[in-house]
C-alpha cells in the first residue's frame, strides 16, 4: 500500500462517523433507485408477460344481449386479431362461516378450446367440464381467503336460484390481476371473487343460449384501437351496447398502471434528492479537509508529487465513501425491494411475481452515485490540483467578514456578542447556509409528502363513507325493478332506512368531447347517498338538470348552464339535451346524478329502480344477510359498512409502512445534513471556541455560538421544507388523479408541525453529539499553534 | 508584609506522553504581588507557559499547591476554573486569538458582557490607542493592532492579573514597543499583576522580577533596581 494510500484509510478512520453519515445519505440514494426502478421493472416486466402469454384483451365492450352470429361480423373488423363472445354475469355467494353474502363474476369459458384472449393460468386442478353442471374453477386469492381446494363446494344464487357449486381448479387471469368488488375501494378477496364455467352451462342458467353479453378482443399491434372500438359500438349498439373500452378503463389494468406511475415519480423524484444531499455534503467536508491539509498538499507539491496524484488522492476519498454508500444501499435496496413485491402480492394476483434483480440496475445506481459524489467534490479537488505549491505553505488569507445591520452598534446591542460572531460565521458562506438549509429542508419535504397521505385519506374517507354514501349496504337488482321493489327491501328486519336509485348508462358529449358513464339518481330530500357540493356541503337535487362531478365538468369542458348532449347506450340511443345545474364533488368514477323524477322522465316508460341503499341496525345485520341470500332479484350487494373497514385497514397498513420508509429517510438526511455541518462549523472554529473557554465562557455559553447558528439554519429550514413538501404532496395527488379516483389535496397543520417536530428531534440529537466534542476542546493546545 | 497575590509551592506537572512521563516542571516555588511585573525566562521546554497556564486555570498541577489569594486552585472544579478565568484573569496569547467575525469594539464587548465590573470597550481601546479603528474587523488590522485589541479584550474586565503568553513574538521591534506600552501603562494605572512569558530578552528590563526557567525549575531570580520605560527597549 502506498504512503498516500495509508493517509486516505487514516483519513477515513479519522473522520468515520462523518464519512458514514454521508455514506448512509448516498444508499438511501442507491436503494431509492433500486426500489423504484426495480419495482417498477418487475411489475412491468410481470404484468406484459402475463398479459402477453395470456392474451389479455386490449379491447373490452358490454351489452344487453346478442347473437353469437355478429361473431363473423366482430371478427372481421381491421386490426382484431382474437375475439371472444362471452356470458358475465354478477352472483351472490353464501360462503360457509360467512355471515355477510359475498359476490362473485361469473365468466363463461368455451366449452372445449382455451379462450382466444383471456386465458386462464390454472394453479392446481382442472378447468370445470360441460358435462358436469355445477363445477367451477376460482380466482386464486378468493380461493386462499376461504381455503378452498378442488372438490371444495360452496352455494351461489344464479339468476335467482340457489346452486351448490364444485370446485375443480384455482386458476389466475389477466382481467382481475387487481379484483375490486362491487363499493369496494380496496381488494377484499374474502367477499370478492371471479369464477369461470363453461358456456353451455353459464348459457342454460341465464337463458343465454345462443347469445352473449360481453365482448373481449385482442387487437393487432398497429391497429387503430379508436376505429375499432367505434366498429364495434356499430355493431353492439342495436343489442343494448354500453359502450367499448380500451385498457385504460379495465380497473385491474388502471389500478396497475396507478401503481407504475406511483414507482416512476418514486425513481424521478426521490433518487435525485438523495444524491444532491450527497454530493453537497461530499463538498463541505471535503472542502475543509483540504483547507486543513493546505501545508501537507503543498509539501507534497514541493518534493515532487504531481497535482494530478494529489487530486487523484481526494478523488479516491470520495470514491470510498461512495463506495461505502453504494454497498450498503444495495443490501438494503434488494431487501426493501423483496418487501416491496411481498407487498404487491398482498393486492395483485399474479401467476409469479419476482424482484427483478439485474446487474445492470445495481450499475447503474452504483454509477449514478459514485459521479454524483465526484461532482460534488470537483471543485474542492480541482482547488488542490491547481494551489501552487509556494501559496499552499503559505496560510490561507484570513476570512472576510461583513457587518450586518449597517453595524450600526445600537441596531446590533440586541444580541449579544455570542450571537452575532453565529451571525456572522452564517453570512460568511451564505451559499453553503443556504445549501445546508436546503438539504435540512429535504427531510422535512419528504415527511410531510409521507405524512400528509394520512391526511388526505382521512379526509377522503370521512367525505365519501359519512357525508356522502352514508348507507351500510346498496343491494343491486339484476334488471330494473318497478317502484315497489322499495318497499319489499324497507320491510325487511332492521333495515332502518331504504332509498331506491336508478343508474342508467349513457355517453355525455359536449361538442367534440364525449364520455361514456353512468347518470345516478338520487332522490329528493336524500339522507343516505347525498350529493355534495364543491364545499363538501350536502345539496338538494334540483327538479331538473345534470349535477356533474368536477372530474366530469373539466374532461368535457361543461360549465353550469351549458347544454350536454345524453345518448342513452340501452335504450336505442335516443338523444336529448339537458343543462348542468350543479358541479358536485365525487372522488371516486366519473359520477353524474339527476333527480329520480328527472331521470325518470328523461329514459322513459314509467319509474324503474336499478337498487336500493339501506341503513340497518347492526344488531340485525343478520336479518338483512339472510334475506338478502333469499331474493333472487338482488344481483349484487356492495356492503359500505364492511368496505369502510377494510379500506381503512389496509390503507392504515399501507400508510403505516411508508411511513416509517420515509422518516427512516428522512432521519438520515436530517442527520446527514446537520451533524456534518455541526462537525465542520466546529472544525473552523475550535480555536475562537477554545478562545472563548479561555476568557471565561462557560461550556454551555461557546456551545450556544454553534447551536445559535445551527438553529437558524434548522429554522430556516422548517418554512422551506412546509412549502417544498406542499409541492412534492400536491404532485403526488395530481399523479393519481384519474377517471377510477382522485384523492383529494389535504395537509393538516399537525403533518407539518410533526415533520418539523422529527427534524428538530434529530438535529437536536446532532447538536448535542457535537456539543460533546466542544466540551472536550484542547483550550492549551489550541492557543499554541497558528490558525 | 504585603500578602502575594498569587502563591505556588512545589508545582510539578507531569505529561503523559505515550508511555514516557514527561516532566515539564520540578516543583516550582514563586509569589507574585500586586502591581508586579514579572517576566519569565528561558528555553523552550523549560517550564514557563505550563507554570502559566496552571496559574491561569487552563491546566491542573500534578502535585504542589497554587494559591490565588486564599483560593487553592489545586481543589478547583471545571466550573470553578471556568469562573475564575472569567473573573480574574487576563490573558493575551503570542497569536492574538480574536474573535475574526467581531470587530475590534465586539471582540471587547464579548468579555464585558460577562464581566461585573468592567470598562466600556472603547475606554479600553483607548488605553491600547486603538480608538480609531473600533469598527475593523482583525482582519482589517496589523498584527500590532490585534494585539492591541488582544490587550484591551484582557483589560476591560479590570483582571487581578494578566497572563502574557509571548505577547510580542509575532511582532517587530516597533510594533512589539507599543504593546509594551500598553502593558506597562495597565500596570501602573491599574495596579494590574502580570507574569509575561518572553523569550526576548530585552523585554526584561520593564520587569520588577526576572524569573529564568531551566528543566522545569526556576534557576535564577533577578530583582531589577533600574526598570526601563518600554520605549527604551529595543530588539
Amino acid at each position: 500500500m502506498s504512503v498516500l494510500d495509508r493517509k486516505l484509510l487514516r483519513d477515513l478512520l479519522r473522520m468515520w462517523a462523518q464519512v458514514l453519515a454521508i455514506a448512509l445519505v448516498m444508499a438511501c440514494g442507491v436503494a431509492t433507485i433500486i426500489i423504484a426502478v426495480g419495482g417498477y421493472r418487475s411489475l412491468e416486466q410481470t404484468r406484459t408477460a402475463f398479459y402477453d402469454r395470456y392474451r389479455f384483451a386490449t379491447v373490452f365492450s358490454g351489452l344487453t344481449r346478442a347473437p353469437l352470429q355478429l361473431r363473423e361480423r366482430m371478427a372481421s373488423i381491421a386490426g382484431i386479431s382474437g375475439i371472444e363472445l362471452r356470458i358475465v354475469e354478477p352472483v351472490l355467494l353464501d360462503m360457509p362461516g360467512m355471515a355477510e353474502p359475498a359476490t362473485a363474476i361469473a365468466v363463461s369459458i368455451p366449452d372445449r378450446s382455451e379462450p382466444a384472449v383471456n386465458r386462464l393460468y390454472l394453479r392446481i386442478g382442472r378447468l370445470p367440464e360441460s358435462g358436469r353442471p355445477g363445477e367451477v374453477a376460482v380466482t386464486e386469492r378468493f380461493a386462499t381467503a376461504h381455503r378452498m381446494a378442488p372438490g371444495s363446494t360452496f352455494d351461489a344464487v344464479l339468476n335467482g336460484r340457489k346452486r351448490t357449486l364444485t370446485v375443480t381448479g384455482i386458476a389466475l387471469t389477466p382481467e382481475y390481476i387487481y379484483a375490486l368488488g362491487p363499493g369496494d375501494m380496496v381488494p377484499d378477496p374474502r367477499r370478492f371473487g371471479v369464477f369461470f364455467m363453461p358456456r353451455t352451462v353459464l348459457a342454460g342458467i341465464f337463458d343465454m343460449d345462443g347469445a352473449f353479453n360481453d365482448v373481449a378482443m385482442r387487437t393487432q399491434r398497429s391497429a387503430d384501437i379508436k376505429a375499432i372500438e367505434d366498429a364495434v359500438d356499430r355493431i353492439l349498439r342495436p343489442y343494448g351496447g354500453t359502450g367499448t373500452h380500451g385498457r385504460t378503463d379495465q380497473v385491474s389494468h388502471a389500478f396497475l398502471d396507478n401503481e407504475l406511475i406511483q414507482l416512476r415519480a418514486m425513481a424521478t423524484v426521490i433518487p435525485p434528492v438523495f444524491l444532491f444531499v450527497s454530493a453537497f455534503l461530499v463538498n463541505m467536508i471535503l472542502s475543509r479537509l483540504i483547507v486543513l491539509e493546505r501545508e501537507q498538499i503543498g509539501l507534497m507539491k514541493a518534493v515532487g508529487y504531481g497535482s494530478g496524484a494529489i487530486g487523484w488522492h481526494y478523488a479516491k476519498l470520495t470514491l470510498v465513501i461512495a463506495l461505502i454508500g453504494i454497498a450498503v444501499g444495495a443490501g438494503a435496496g434488494n431487501w426493501l425491494g423483496r418487501g416491496l413485491t411481498t407487498l404487491y402480492a398482498r393486492f395483485f394476483s399474479f401467476p409469479f411475481l419476482i424482484f427483478q434483480q439485474s446487474l445492470d440496475l445495481y450499475a447503474i445506481a452504483a454509477a449514478i452515485s459514485a459521479l454524483a459524489a465526484l461532482l460534488g467534490a470537483a471543485r474542492a479537488i480541482w482547488s488542490v490540483v491547481t494551489l501552487p505549491p509556494a501559496v499552499a505553505m503559505q496560510p490561507p488569507a484570513p476570512a472576510r467578514y461583513r457587518s450586518f445591520l449597517t453595524g450600526d452598534r445600537r441596531l446590533l446591542s440586541a444580541f449579544s456578542q455570542l450571537t452575532i460572531m453565529a451571525f456572522r460565521h452564517l453570512l460568511r458562506w451564505p451559499l453553503r447556509s443556504l445549501l445546508t438549509a436546503l438539504g435540512t429542508s429535504l427531510a422535512v419535504a419528504l415527511l410531510v409528502t409521507a405524512l400528509f397521505s394520512f391526511d388526505s385519506i382521512a379526509f377522503m374517507v370521512d367525505t365519501v363513507f359519512f357525508r356522502a354514501e352514508r348507507q351500510d349496504a346498496t343491494l343491486s337488482f339484476g334488471v330494473e325493478q318497478s317502484p315497489r321493489a322499495l318497499q319489499s327491501v324497507a320491510a325487511i328486519r332492521g333495515v332502518l332506512r331504504a332509498e331506491a336509485f336508478r343508474a342508467t348508462a349513457v355517453v355525455l358529449r359536449h361538442g367534440h368531447r364525449e364520455r361514456r358513464l353512468v347518470i345516478s339518481s338520487v332522490p329528493q330530500k336524500a339522507d343516505l347517498a347525498r350529493v355534495l357540493d364543491l364545499d363538501l356541503a350536502p345539496i338538494d337535487p334540483p327538479p331538473a338538470g345534470l349535477m356533474l362531478s368536477e372530474r366530469v365538468a373539466s374532461l368535457l369542458d361543461l360549465r353550469i348552464g351549458d347544454l350536454a348532449e345524453v345518448e342513452q347506450l340501452e335504450k336505442a340511443h335516443k338523444m336529448v339535451r339537458v343543462p348542468v345545474t350543479s358541479i358536485v364533488q365525487s372522488y371516486v368514477g366519473l359520477a353524474v346524478y339527476m333527480r329520480t323524477e328527472a331521470l325518470d322522465r328523461l329514459v322513459g316508460g314509467g319509474p324503474r329502480v336499478s337498487g336500493v341503499r339501506v341503513a340497518v341496525d347492526p344488531a340485525r345485520l343478520g336479518d338483512l344477510y339472510g334475506a338478502i341470500k333469499q331474493t333472487p332479484a338482488i344481483a349484487s350487494i356492495a356492503l359500505q359498512g364492511i368496505s369502510r373497514q377494510r379500506f381503512r385497514e389496509t390503507i392504515g397498513e399501507n400508510i403505516t409502512i411508508m411511513t416509517s420508509v420515509y422518516t427512516a429517510l428522512a432521519v438520515i438526511i436530517a442527520f446527514g445534513v446537520v451533524y456534518n455541518s455541526a462537525r465542520i462549523q466546529l472544525s473552523e472554529r475550535a480555536r475562537e471556541l477554545a478562545g472563548l473557554r479561555v476568557l471565561g465562557f462557560t461550556r454551555s455559553e461557546v456551545s450556544s455560538v454553534l447551536l445559535i447558528e445551527l438553529a437558524t439554519i434548522v429554522a430556516l429550514a422548517q418554512p422551506l421544507g412546509w412549502t417544498l413538501g406542499y409541492l412534492f404532496s400536491w404532485s403526488v395527488v395530481r399523479g393519481f388523479e384519474s377517471d377510477l379516483f382522485r384523492i383529494p389535496f389535504v395537509v393538516n397543520r399537525s403533518t407539518f408541525a410533526l415533520a418539523s417536530l422529527v427534524v428538530l428531534a434529530v438535529a437536536t440529537l446532532s447538536a448535542l453529539v457535537v456539543r460533546r466534542r466542544i466540551d472536550r476542546l484542547d483550550l492549551v493546545r489550541v492557543l499554541k499553534t497558528r490558525d | 508584609m504585603q500578602k502575594p497575590t498569587f502563591s505556588a509551592h512545589g508545582v510539578t506537572k507531569v505529561y503523559h506522553a505515550g508511555e514516557i512521563e514527561v516532566f515539564a516542571l520540578r516543583g516550582v516555588d514563586l509569589e507574585l504581588y500586586e502591581g508586579e511585573i514579572a517576566v519569565l525566562l528561558g528555553p523552550s521546554g523549560s517550564g514557563k507557559s505550563t507554570l502559566l497556564n496552571i496559574m491561569g486555570g487552563l491546566d491542573r498541577a500534578t502535585a504542589g499547591e497554587v494559591h490565588f489569594r486564599d483560593q487553592d486552585l489545586t481543589t478547583f472544579s471545571e466550573r470553578q476554573f471556568t469562573r475564575f478565568r472569567r473573573d480574574h484573569v487576563g490573558f493575551v496569547f503570542q497569536f492574538y486569538n480574536l474573535i475574526p467575525s467581531l470587530t475590534a469594539w465586539e471582540n471587547v464587548a464579548l468579555v464585558t458582557e460577562i464581566s461585573s465590573n468592567p470598562m466600556k470597550p472603547e475606554e479600553a481601546l483607548e488605553m491600547v490607542g486603538l480608538k480609531d479603528r473600533i469598527t475593523h474587523f482583525p482582519a482589517q488590522l496589523s498584527g500590532g493592532e490585534q494585539q492591541r485589541v488582544a490587550i484591551a479584550r484582557a483589560i476591560a474586565k479590570r483582571p487581578e492579573v494578566m497572563l502574557c503568553d509571548e505577547p510580542t513574538g509575532a511582532l517587530d521591534s516597533k510594533t512589539g514597543v507599543l504593546v509594551l506600552e500598553a502593558l506597562s501603562r495597565i500596570n501602573e494605572e491599574m495596579k494590574t499583576t502580570m507574569a509575561i512569558i518572553t523569550h526576548n530578552a530585552g523585554i526584561r528590563q520593564i520587569a520588577h522580577r526576572v524569573f529564568t526557567f531551566k528543566d522545569g525549575r526556576i534557576a535564577d531570580v533577578a530583582v531589577n533596581d533600574q526598570r526601563a520605560r518600554p520605549a527604551e527597549v529595543s530588539w
